[in-house]
């Protein structure tokens, strides 16, 4: 569909650009007019690939509004190294599409870094494409461990937490809970899903649980009632979706209509996409960041963000905002611009106070594999007659790993990772 | 699978053919009147979902079911009085194009109203839970999905075979010509049932707003789903797109039970059978008017 689109858009297209060439050619030379000394304050730009249509589509506002709240903050301390800092967001669409942005933000806006990225399939496209072009690209909200493990590029870190630390969180509560037993799994049809469905089984077996079916389901599907009979009549104890975007939303909401009190819980949940399912949520998830956190930090932030944007942030604002203020420490602790040094100084790079990460202990990328070690957070649907307002469907369960214990504990084990980082040059 | 698992099955696929009937029917008697293929579709399918949305806290769901078709028909009416009805004479790829980028005018016009995040929408109260028929148990809304558009078939049937307008629209669309001849003005028609076409793809986004979420992208698998519909169906047929649309529902609904990674690629697969073993689809008739 999007290829197609591409293809009439650029005809009726080229006669108006043609037309602007003139224009566009006298701009490109006053530019290259002005003297160094005014170059050398060009804003910082940094690039942002978030997706805005799609089965993804709406966390791509929020991240949107995440990165740019985070920018104006930069901006109103004065900028990074005395420089203004600029967000270009472009759309990523699909994996195609994604790395034809990347190049453009690269190529023709120059910029810094990259940040953003949701779709799993995409940020593996873009960071072979980063590594190539030797840019920082931060992943804000990509989840497959590949992007830490097997694929993973010394110019690419993430803030946004891997399947398994996700799984880890959510496998800690179903065990104490006496949990595992026999689970039907529902998977998205593509890398994100897969991966996750891989780790949620290893977590299964690990625990002498059964499986007592799992379907792939296409990303976009609309109706998931044939799902939801074969689920019913496997009798499984526990639902373990791994499911992404639009599709949470559908499921959830046709579950309970279906009238399933079967136990849910997920590999991962949007809060962009439980929103949408208002009364009829129901399950336990595990969260990287929720608005309702009990951090002052978090509260602070959240604040801002609906006085801002007049609605909470989700946890992809969360993550967006958490990338571009990592990008900025980068640059102040290497003084530079210069990718190859920012990747330097993120490595064992532990959040400062400017921003620490807003969880209210201290998070530091791993040196060896780029991950942002942090606790995720286990959430309930909370019943409709204790909301306070219509964003307030989650309670905060637990804190994994708790405060005091070892944020590696929920992270993929270098024994077991994959990860050879390249050489820097 | 036992048979309660089928019944509920064969069920599932009646609601989902049913609502890509709705689609498909708007298709069809559109292709069949006015000669083009509607791209936007889709997009008011989910045009229709956000009018619904908009007003049903107003005005309760059931009303939702009337005021939602009739905007969007009536935009559907502009659109031809205003912008396709220039296209009539043109080579067809004109009219596909026009409808193309009304798509995604349609489509980004919703976000930057709406926003992209779905939204908000349940099933109504009346309608939660499930019936009981003997063994079997229901879902109530899906069940009133299944009535709702089997009165609305009933009822374009009537409309088409008994009133005046309907047999104009039925002449119309085998010979435009004469029925100019006899001295029946075609304009109003036109209008007419590219509103009509554009209010059943309204009724089937409001129809499905309690199910899938409402959210801008909503209609793009249905809307794909009715053109493969109405090829295997036979363009223009009035019961081929019934058929196939049953039949579709089903291929799909059963595909999931026994191979789900082929469910998506069902459909293609059936239309790409009957498209060889029947180039005109299963219900296409030969019409002079395309020859």
């Amino acid at each position: 569909m999007a290829q197609r689109r591409d293809v009439s858009i650029r005809l009726p297209r080229r006669k108006f650009l043609t037309g602007l060439a003139t224009v566009a050619a006298a701009a490109g030379t006053h530019e290259l007019a002005f003297p160094a000394v005014v170059r050398a304050q060009e804003p910082i730009r940094i690039g942002q690939l978030i997706p805005f249509t799609g089965f993804l589509g709406a966390i791509g506002e929020y991240g949107k509004q995440g990165a740019t709240l985070g920018v104006e903050e930069l901006n109103e301390k004065g900028g990074v190294l005395g420089r203004k800092v600029e967000l270009i967001t472009e759309d990523e669409a699909n994996p195609g599409v994604a790395v034809q942005k990347a190049r453009k933000l690269i190529e023709k806006d120059k910029v810094v870094a990259i940040e953003g990225l949701v779709s799993s399939a995409s940020c593996l496209a873009v960071g072979d494409e980063v590594q190539r072009a030797r840019v920082l690209m931060i992943n804000a909200g990509a989840n497959s461990d590949e992007i830490r493990s097997k694929r993973c590029h010394r110019y690419v870190f993430s803030t946004e937490g891997c399947n398994t630390q996700y799984v880890s969180a959510i496998g800690n509560w179903l065990i104490r809970e006496r949990k595992i037993s026999r689970w039907y799994f529902l998977t998205s049809d593509y890398a994100f899903g897969h991966d996750l469905l891989r780790v949620a089984r290893n977590l299964l077996m690990a625990n002498k649980g059964t499986e007592v079916g799992s379907d792939l389901a296409p990303t976009g599907t609309t109706d998931f009632s044939q799902y939801i009979t074969k689920i019913k009549a496997a009798k499984p104890d526990l639902v373990f979706h791994n499911l992404a975007g639009a599709d949470v939303t559908n499921f959830l909401k046709q579950y309970a209509e279906a009238g399933m009190t079967l136990e849910v819980a997920g590999g991962v949940i949007d809060s962009a996409y439980a929103w949408p399912v208002g009364e009829s949520l129901r399950g336990h998830f595990p969260i990287i960041w929720w608005h309702e956190l009990n951090t002052p930090a978090s509260r602070a932030w959240a604040a801002r963000y609906v006085k801002r944007w007049g609605r909470p942030p989700d946890n992809q604002a969360y993550g967006d905002y958490v990338a571009v203020h990592a990008i900025a420490q980068a640059i102040e602790k290497a003084k530079s611009t210069d990718s190859a040094k920012l990747v330097q100084a993120l490595e064992g790079h532990t959040l400062t106070a400017a921003m620490d990460g807003l969880k209210g202990r201290p998070l530091t990328f791993r040196a060896w594999d780029h991950q942002l070690l942090q606790p995720m957070y286990v959430v309930a649907a909370r019943d409709k007659s204790k909301w306070r307002d219509k964003w307030d469907i989650f309670e905060v369960i637990s804190e994994v790993p708790l405060p005091g214990e070892s944020l590696e504990t929920i992270a993929i084990p270098k024994a077991e990772s994959q990860c050879q980082l390249e050489p820097l040059a | 699978m036992t048979v309660a698992v089928f019944a509920e099955f064969v069920l599932n696929g009646l609601v989902l053919g049913a609502l890509y009937v709705l689609m498909a029917l708007g298709l069809s008697i559109i292709f069949g009147m006015l000669g083009v293929i509607n791209f936007a579709h889709g997009a008011l399918f989910t045009l229709g979902a956000y009018a619904a949305f908009q007003v049903k806290d107003a005005l309760g769901f059931p009303a939702t079911l009337v005021v939602s078709p009739v905007l969007v028909g009536v935009l559907g009416m502009l659109i031809e009085a205003t912008l396709l009805r220039r296209l009539y004479l043109q080579d067809p790829l004109q009219g596909l194009l026009l409808t193309f980028g009304l798509t995604m005018i349609l489509e980004q016009g919703i976000r930057m109203v709406w926003g992209r995040s779905p939204k908000p929408f349940d099933v109504p109260p009346a309608f939660t839970g499930a019936l009981e028929l003997g063994a079997l148990t229901y879902s109530k809304y899906r069940s009133f999905i299944l009535l709702s558009v089997v009165l609305l078939i009933v009822a374009l049937t009537l409309f088409l075979q008994k009133t005046p307008i309907g047999t104009i629209v039925r002449a119309g669309s085998r010979d435009p010509m004469m029925v100019r001849l006899l001295g029946i003005s075609l304009r109003p028609v036109l209008t007419l049932v590219f509103g009509l076409g554009t209010a059943f793809a309204a009724i089937a986004g409001v129809l499905s707003a309690p199910l899938a979420g409402v959210q801008p992208a909503m209609g793009v698998n249905v809307g794909t789903a009715a053109f493969v519909v109405v090829t295997i169906g036979g363009l223009g047929s009035f019961w081929g797109a019934i058929v196939s649309g049953l039949l579709v529902g089903q291929v799909v609904s059963l595909s999931i039970y026994f191979q789900p990674r082929a469910a998506e690629a069902s459909m293609y697969i059936l239309m790409a059978v009957i498209l060889l073993l029947r180039p005109r689809g299963l219900m296409g008739e030969r019409w002079e008017k395309f020859e």
